[in-house]
């Protein structure tokens, strides 16, 4: 038993070094880990745009650009909050756009054949629901990627709402509703109830992804899907209801988008999953999953909405604001590859890990003496 | 002596490398002389690695000479090592697996037809000829997909040889091979010293360092600590100089009271894989499952806790039946599973040391579903202190431990979900000496407290070290069930092997 404890012995002296230092180390260790953060550049780049554009640009500051940006942005914040955890899973979900448009179709469906809007928003959200599962099923069941299922969705759902619409267009809709989804909260100009309703579902996820055993496990899931399923962690049932939820959410998307322009046309929103993916990547999450945050999607949702806006009311034209959008997104992605080349090179190349870490044992000190 | 007439082909003096201010290697020396085999042992994290990357030229030393047939020579870059005819094998070699094993062989340096195209004909012969060579059948046509990592080991080896390597540097070649294999690699080994190469062997298992070397340097802490003949040595010995210390035994077995049956494995099946294995495992026993490589241990266990699904049998956990699959309804019952794999199956490298130690127990540790960052990191310290792990800090990247110390986080992980059924699938692949005594003498005591213990270990000593009782599997069957006082070597190999000792039979 002696000699055991020679070598257990040194632990308590040893583990507080791993330990927080209580001494003042922590709050600077916490300020580098935010400014090396992956979100922390979007999140500056949106502060500097609403400063500059506030002072720079007439109009921008005003009551009802804002109420306009905030509207601009709502379908792609709201679909942007489930994509956001597929990603990290380092799946997914091309289709949110098509679910949007048959999510449109069917609320104009089922308004011309006279079932009440608030007996057809929930068949609405049925339906996005069906559709998102159909996803999941695709993926964790049949074991297909995420990328070939939801481009063949994509494809499948847009189709789906042609055939509900063809090239008509339901625009019937009661002028309290279309009014209804714009209006503003609490009568705060600027601030339409949609985007509280966004502040709060964002809330709500952020604690879901970065507060939870379950949001947790989806970071996991993306760094490594197979250590998480010897943990416990069911990679298929979480995969399959990340795709349900993104489902009823574009679906959710889709009525308000419809009610908000008064319209349902099947080729509506056409391309706007790509803005979805985009601003998640710009907001930081990684397209290998395993990495992002619910804030730096947000702001990479505001940030695209408010250049687009600002360069919209200088009068810019659209094919300028495409150029613009690929360069911020092509940005965002050089950036922090540039950031992190650049730092590994200036800091000398970092010891093998086992190196320092297993370093001499305080049992070992007299060890020269003793070679022969 | 002959060889000392000849300069050796490869020697190091006095090779210092740091990276920032950890001193990798300090002062190390090395001789490699022809037609011998020499072997490296030390720690973890003693300075191996560095020094295999410096005799490849991936490193550049800081400080001391590498002498090539004694003239001193600088490694700028990898070519230059191949050049002046060093190979390294590493432990899991990097082919390209759409390509044959003879595209693979001379991959980059392709003999050309007299068009300009490539001669696969000649290619062809020369990889045979190497293979003739080395005593071994592989056809140099068949794509190196699906070649196991023994053979792939084989693939590098002629490769070097028809880079005309004379210094063969193979960094922990048999950690991943079964007995059979690692014989077939020690007479390939063997055959290249009797043709004249020097071969720098490393490895964590003294049975082959003693059986296969010729002489044996010890490194600590980067340092050069001795260098002796084969047969003027022990195992104690080279373990004392190589963790600086005296480890008392290296199978503290503690005789722990047998409790109550705790698992139950009935019949279980899975076709083409494993078949009808059927075992019991009472509360403080230590069962371990031995075999080789292949034989379906891991898949059984794996299976049991629900990570692979079987087609048929039953498992129980203190009497109540255990649902196939469902690796989350087992460990709610009281199961844990430390991996084979930590690197691919035991942790998230990439997250932190306190959230993978963590999480298996992110339920007990939220309040009202909100995980809690502060009881996270309480557990993660409390387990980190328990098992001594050495880190520089519980929010660092787990990545940044060595070997011994991310195993203690796995151990971390699954301990602190409190089990009653512990399975440890190879508890100390790679890891060093000091290490894996100390996880011997964790299991031993947990044993003692009334855990349930099942081992898959490759390692015959290990097993044989501490094990209640020894279940030997062959191609997928359980072949022996022996009590501590029966297994021996033999009796494993035996069943290990399919055979019965004649005296049996």
């Amino acid at each position: 038993m002696a000699p055991e404890r020679t070598v257990t012995a040194p632990a308590p002296d040893r583990a507080p070094e791993g330990a927080p230092d209580p001494s003042g180390r922590r709050p600077a260790a916490r300020i580098r880990s935010l400014l090396s953060a992956r979100e922390t550049p979007v999140v500056g780049a949106l502060v500097v745009t609403l400063l500059g554009a506030g002072l720079f640009v007439d109009m921008f500051a005003t009551g009802r650009n804002i109420d306009f940006l905030v509207l601009s942005v709502a379908a792609i914040a709201l679909m942007a909050l489930p994509m956001t955890l597929i990603v990290i899973t380092s799946e997914i979900d091309l289709s949110v756009a098509s679910t949007l448009a048959l999510s449109s179709a069917t609320l104009g469906v089922l308004w011309e054949s006279g079932v009440p809007i608030e007996t057809a928003l929930w068949i609405c959200l049925a339906v996005g629901a069906a559709l998102g599962a159909f996803n999941g099923f695709l993926v964790t069941v049949c074991g297909l990627p995420s990328l070939a299922v939801t481009i063949g969705t994509m494809a499948l759902y847009r189709g789906l709402a042609y055939v509900l619409l063809g090239d008509r267009a339901v625009a019937s809709y009661p002028r309290d509703w279309v009014g209804g989804v714009r209006a503003p909260f609490l009568g705060v100009e600027g601030l339409p109830w949609i985007a509280v309703a966004i502040l709060l579902l964002s809330a709500a996820f952020g604690v879901l992804l970065h507060a939870t055993a379950f949001g947790r496990s989806l970071f996991d899931i993306g760094n490594n899907d197979e250590a998480a399923r010897f943990t416990g962690v069911s990679v298929r049932w979480t995969k399959f209801w990340l795709f349900t939820l993104s489902g009823v959410v574009a679906s959710g998307a889709g009525v308000f988008w419809t009610l908000q322009y008064g319209t349902s046309r099947a080729d509506t929103a056409f391309g706007l999953e790509l803005q979805v993916v985009a601003a998640v990547l710009l907001g930081g999450v990684s397209i290998f999953g395993g990495v992002g945050s619910i804030l730096g999607v947000m702001s990479g949702v505001v940030l695209l909405g408010a250049i687009r806006n600002a360069l919209q009311l200088f009068g810019i034209s659209s094919e300028v604001l495409q150029i613009v959008t690929g360069l911020i997104l092509i940005a965002s992605v050089v950036t922090p590859n540039l950031v992190a080349r650049t730092r590994a090179r200036r800091a000398p190349a970092p010891a093998p890990g086992p190196v320092p870490a297993s370093a001499p044992s305080p049992a070992s000190a007299p060890t020269k003496g003793e070679a022969p | 002596m002959d060889p000392e007439e000849v300069p050796p082909p490869l020697a190091l003096v006095d090779v210092t490398k740091s990276f920032g201010s950890v001193r990798a290697l300090r002062g190390l020396s090395l001789e490699l002389r022809s037609g011998e085999i020499h072997a490296m042992v030390g720690e973890n994290g003693a300075g191996k690695s560095t020094l295999v990357k410096t005799i490849a030229g991936v490193h550049r030393p800081d400080g001391g000479r590498v002498l090539v047939d004694g003239r001193p020579t600088e490694f700028a870059a990898p070519v230059d090592a191949q050049r002046a005819g060093v190979a390294v094998i590493y432990q899991e070699p990097t082919l390209f697996p759409d390509l044959s094993v003879a595209e693979n062989i001379f991959v980059g340096r392709q003999p050309r037809t007299r068009l300009r195209t490539i001669d696969r004909g000649r290619m062809r012969r020369d990889t045979e000829e190497v293979f003739t060579r080395l005593g071994v059948h592989m056809d140099p046509d068949r794509p190196a997909r699906g070649l196991s990592i023994a053979d792939q080991q084989l693939v590098e080896i002629a490769k070097a040889l028809t880079r005309k390597a004379r210094v063969l540097v193979m960094d922990e070649p048999t950690a991943a091979l079964s007995g059979v294999e690692a014989e077939r690699l020690f007479t390939v080994a063997r055959t290249l010293r009797d043709s004249g190469a020097a071969l720098l062997f490393i490895s964590h298992r003294f049975d082959e360092v003693f059986s296969l070397c010729d002489r044996i340097t010890v490194v600590r802490d980067g340092a050069f600590v001795s260098c002796d003949p084969t047969a003027d040595l022990d195992v104690d010995t080279v373990v004392r100089r190589m963790v600086g210390r005296d480890v008392s035994s290296l199978y503290p077995k503690e005789d722990a009271e047998r409790g109550e049956t705790v698992l139950e494995v009935d019949g279980l099946t899975r076709h083409g894989v494993f078949a009808d294995v059927s075992f019991e495992v009472r509360a403080g026993e230590i069962v371990a499952l031995a075999g080789l490589v292949g034989a379906g241990r891991s898949e059984v266990i794996r299976a049991v806790f629900g990570v692979d699904r079987y087609d048929a049998g039953t498992v129980r956990v203190q009497g109540r039946p255990l649902p196939p699959g469902r690796p989350k309804a087992a460990m709610d019952a009281g199961v844990a599973l430390v991996p084979e794999d930590r690197r691919q199956q035991g942790l998230v490298m990439e997250s932190s040391i306190e959230r993978n130690a963590t999480a298996t127990r992110r339920g007990p540790l939220s309040r009202l579903g909100l995980l809690r960052r502060s009881a996270e990191r309480e557990s993660a310290r409390e387990w980190g202190e328990r098992l001594s792990l050495k880190s520089g800090g519980l929010a660092e990247p787990v990545s940044t431990l060595s070997g011994g110390n991310q195993q203690k986080v796995v151990l971390a992980k699954w301990l602190s979900t409190e089990p009653r059924v512990l399975f440890v699938d190879e508890p100390t692949r790679g890891i060093d000496v000091g290490t894996k005594a100390e996880v011997h003498r964790l299991l031993s005591t947990l044993a003692g407290q009334g855990l349930a213990i099942v081992m898959v270990s490759s390692e015959l000593p290990e097993v044989l070290g501490m094990a209640d009782r020894v279940l030997v599997m062959h191609e997928g069957r359980v072949t022996a069930e022996l009590d501590r006082d029966e297994a021996d070597e033999e009796s494993v190999m035996y069943a290990a092997t399919g055979q019965r000792p004649s005296e049996a039979a």
